[in-house]
């Protein structure tokens, strides 16, 4: 090889491997990201069991049923709809009826929402910001759940 | 007091306006004693924005709730450390520290800085100046914390419990530390490109402030993440929040340019892509501070929400990127390119490692960014995590550490592959010894387990042959080779560290991902509960009482060989001022690895929910950082960078040129 086929298959190299790079990125976008939903939302998108997704809301009162050991049942509600869920874990501490959470999980063949882990929010003063803007966008937030 | 610290503050950022004018102007016009007025003026602005710090830390000491950010996040009875440690644990004092640290770097420069050339320092104090002006006037106008309430309140809000913790005196000023230790090498580009003018001594002065940076931000990374393995009870050491992820950017741009400013510094190649990626660094810091300061995203960090804010750090993200972008597209071609080297070299390998890290960390960069750009674009909100960087990142990373140990025996300018696999032939066979005794006979281990095990050998082993081969090892007399390892440079001990470092890190997270267990039961007292050989029996849960909280304490006994061997508490602490619960994990160190367990809720029949871990070779995640710290402060006190060095030379040289 000259030394400039040389050079030139040094940065072809170097470009299939950005390219790879690039391709690898984006599948993984397609691939990996989890949707967020609010339960009004769901009826619209159909989600299939076994898809990972973000479910938001806020924790139905009453709803919160302390099962067999660490399990837990409740509901995610958005005033609207709500969708019931079990969590096998330990509840954030700031975990209460009627506060925002997020779930994160899938759908059971049951319609029940399987979530391995439950976020609610940082402290008194923030809720997650995406169940924050989604009661907004349906016209249930009140300023005094903030 | 605080008024004075507020005056101050005005005052320091009117001196950062000279400080930005002047000795620009002076090295344009070769004007020797404006160029002169750059150091003064830096060193001024520092005292002053020092005193306006101290200011405010009083004003959190003395419990002075008649300032807003004082009243907002703290209360009397917080312990005294939390007091002082809160002045950063909020966002008003948080970006105070965020400019006391950057006229801090300034003012290092206009100190030590005296055997650069003139034009270059003051180029270099001048682009400090305008990244000083911006920052100062972002907290003058939207954030300044030195606003007062009338009537001044008699109680404060107390500090986010999560933030009452050690943690915030060590994580946020190491972070710091590190993101803005970037903005020198940032300023020494700038002013190369202004200058249009760079050279190897460019590069003896911009390493040891990578360095100086990267070591930081490697602490403030790993103390981070310990803090929230912890503290947040969940038993995770990294979660790929985009906040973890503002800081491991400008990580791993900086190991790039910590590599590729070796490159340019000896053989004086790749000049105009370490001037890039210095840009790039800080560019990532920047991005960092906005992403975490500005709201956009919701996490502990986010002290407070204010568009205001978010809109005026994304003005100066803009500015200072697209400007010094800009420039580097203008100037850039001036600079001359450097000496060529075969593909199969020591430049060859760190090329290598600066094509895999920047790739690396674009993949982050899109991860990070992906759902931002959506939601403002489209409105769908999606969450990027664990899975997108376990596809993207990890196939990345794990061939570059394959290589890792191959860079440091290659020669420079052309390498031979086979001498240097000739020489790592023992490191290889141990890396296969480790992967056939990992899947042979320990229970459980996936071939993935044996293969990050085999890999973090291999890299641990690497770093020793390196100093091996490098005092002779094998090859002359033991006498010779003790001598020859005892003259080594300390930058060889530096790079063997730090890539030792690397291998425990790594071995640290195989360890706790492929091994660990865990286990979440409910119990009563008495009973007890097994996790991996180790025994557990729960004791119960006893109320007590903290200076700002009340807890209930459960006390767990851990029992070895049927003996009593120590209690294990955790507890769920209620802070009243705020209506917050928080979980205090309780850890018990055994040799490398650790037993975690975390408390849940009390059950009506007085059962507990617990959670418990077991975590193998945990502490060598944070352990392995450490090494790597070692590693950069061993490279920091090789004679070669130390500034001092090359002057002491020269001394010699004109006692003999004066006749005496």
């Amino acid at each position: 090889m000259t030394r400039k086929q040389k050079r030139l298959s040094v940065i072809l190299a170097g470009l299939a491997f950005l390219a790879a790079a690039a391709g690898l990125t984006f599948y993984a976008l397609g691939q990996k990201a989890s949707y967020f939903y609010m339960p009004a939302d769901l009826a619209a998108a159909s989600v299939p069991p076994g898809q990972r997704i973000r479910l938001g809301g806020l924790v139905e009162k009453g709803t919160i049923v302390r099962g067999q050991g660490a399990t837990v049942a409740f509901s995610v509600t958005d005033k609207q709809k709500s969708v019931k869920v079990t969590y096998t874990g330990i509840l954030p501490d700031l975990f209460r009826e009627e506060q925002g959470v997020i779930t994160e999980g899938a759908f059971g063949p049951d319609g029940v929402f399987v979530a391995d882990s439950v976020l609610a929010k940082h402290d008194e003063r923030y809720m997650p910001k995406e169940v924050a803007d989604g009661l907004k966008a349906k016209g249930v937030w009140q300023e005094s759940t903030n | 007091m605080v008024e004075t610290g507020h005056f101050a503050l005005v005052l320091a950022f009117a001196l950062s306006l000279v400080q930005m004018l002047v000795p620009l102007v002076g090295a344009r016009t070769g004007n020797q004693r404006l160029m002169a007025v750059g150091g003064p003026v830096t060193v001024t602005g520092f005292a002053l924005t020092a005193l306006s710090f101290a200011a405010l830390a009083s004003a959190y000491a003395g419990s002075d709730f008649s300032v807003a950010s004082v009243w907002e996040n703290s209360h009397s009875l917080q312990p005294m450390i939390y007091k002082i440690t809160g002045t950063w644990g909020n966002h008003e004092g948080s970006m105070l520290l965020w400019v006391l640290i950057l006229t801090f770097f300034g003012a290092l420069i206009a100190v030590f800085g005296n055997n650069l050339p003139a034009t270059l320092k003051a180029n270099v104090l001048a682009v400090q100046g305008m990244i000083g002006a911006a920052f100062f006037l972002f907290i003058l106008a939207t954030s300044n914390p030195f606003t007062r309430l009338n009537p001044a309140p008699i109680e404060g809000r107390d500090l986010n419990p999560i933030l009452q913790d050690l943690g915030l005196a060590v994580h946020p000023p190491m972070l710091y530390l590190g993101y803005v230790g970037f903005s020198i090498c940032f300023s020494f580009s700038v002013a190369a490109l202004i200058e249009g003018r760079i050279d190897a001594s460019w590069a003896r002065w911009v390493r040891p402030w990578t360095l100086v940076a990267w070591m930081f931000l490697t602490g403030g990374i790993a103390m981070g993440s310990y803090w929230a393995y912890y503290e947040l009870g969940w038993g995770g050491f990294w979660f790929w929040d985009p906040v973890e992820n503002a800081s491991f950017m400008p990580w791993l741009a900086g190991t790039a340019l910590l590599h590729s400013a070796i490159v340019m510094e000896k053989r004086s190649a790749l000049k105009i892509w370490t001037l890039l990626l210095a840009i790039l660094t800080f560019s990532l810091s920047l991005l960092g501070t906005f992403l975490v300061r500005s709201g956009v995203l919701t996490s502990v960090h986010a002290f407070a929400t204010d568009p205001a804010r978010g809109v005026f750090i994304l003005c100066i993200l803009t500015l200072f990127i697209g400007g010094s972008l800009a420039l580097f597209a203008l100037r850039a071609s001036r600079l001359t390119a450097g000496g060529l080297f075969h593909p199969i070299s020591r430049e060859g390998a760190l090329v290598l490692n600066n094509l895999f890290l920047t790739t690396a960390t674009a993949t982050v960069l899109v991860g990070t960014l992906y759902p931002l750009a959506l939601e403002a674009l489209t409105g769908g909100k999606i969450s990027v995590g664990a899975p997108f960087f376990d596809l993207t990142f990890g196939p990345l990373m794990l061939p570059l550490l394959a290589i890792v140990p191959f860079g440091p025996l290659l020669s420079w300018k052309r390498g031979d592959v086979i001498a240097a696999s000739q020489r790592l032939m023992a490191a290889f066979a141990l890396a296969i010894a480790a992967i056939l005794v990992t899947g042979l006979f320990i229970d459980g281990a996936s071939v993935f387990a044996a293969l990050g095990v085999g890999l973090a050998v291999w890299l641990v082993a690497g770093a020793l042959t390196d100093l091996a081969a490098k005092s002779g090892f094998g090859a002359v007399a033991p006498a010779i080779v003790l001598r020859r390892f005892a003259g080594l440079p300390r930058s060889v001990f530096g790079t063997a560290l730090a890539h030792l470092g690397l291998g425990l890190t790594l071995l640290g997270i195989v360890g706790t991902l492929c091994f660990g267990t865990e286990k979440i039961l409910t119990m009563r007292p008495g009973e007890t509960v097994e996790l991996s050989g180790h025994t557990l029996r729960f004791e119960g849960l006893s109320p007590s009482k903290g200076p700002n909280f009340t807890e209930d304490r459960g006390r767990f006994l851990l029992i070895s060989d049927g003996n009593e061997d120590g209690e294990i508490t955790s507890a769920k602490r209620f802070y009243p001022v705020r209506q917050t619960v928080t979980t205090e994990s309780g850890i018990r160190t055994l040799g490398l690895s650790q037993l975690y367990l975390s408390l849940g809720d009390e059950n009506k029949d007085g059962s507990v929910v617990v959670r418990l871990w077991w975590k193998p070779l945990v502490t060598l995640i944070w352990g392995g950082g450490l090494v790597m710290m070692a590693g950069a402060a061993m490279s920091l006190l090789d004679r070669r960078l130390r500034v001092g060095a090359p002057a002491k030379r020269r001394k010699p040289a004109a006692a003999l040129a004066s006749p005496t």
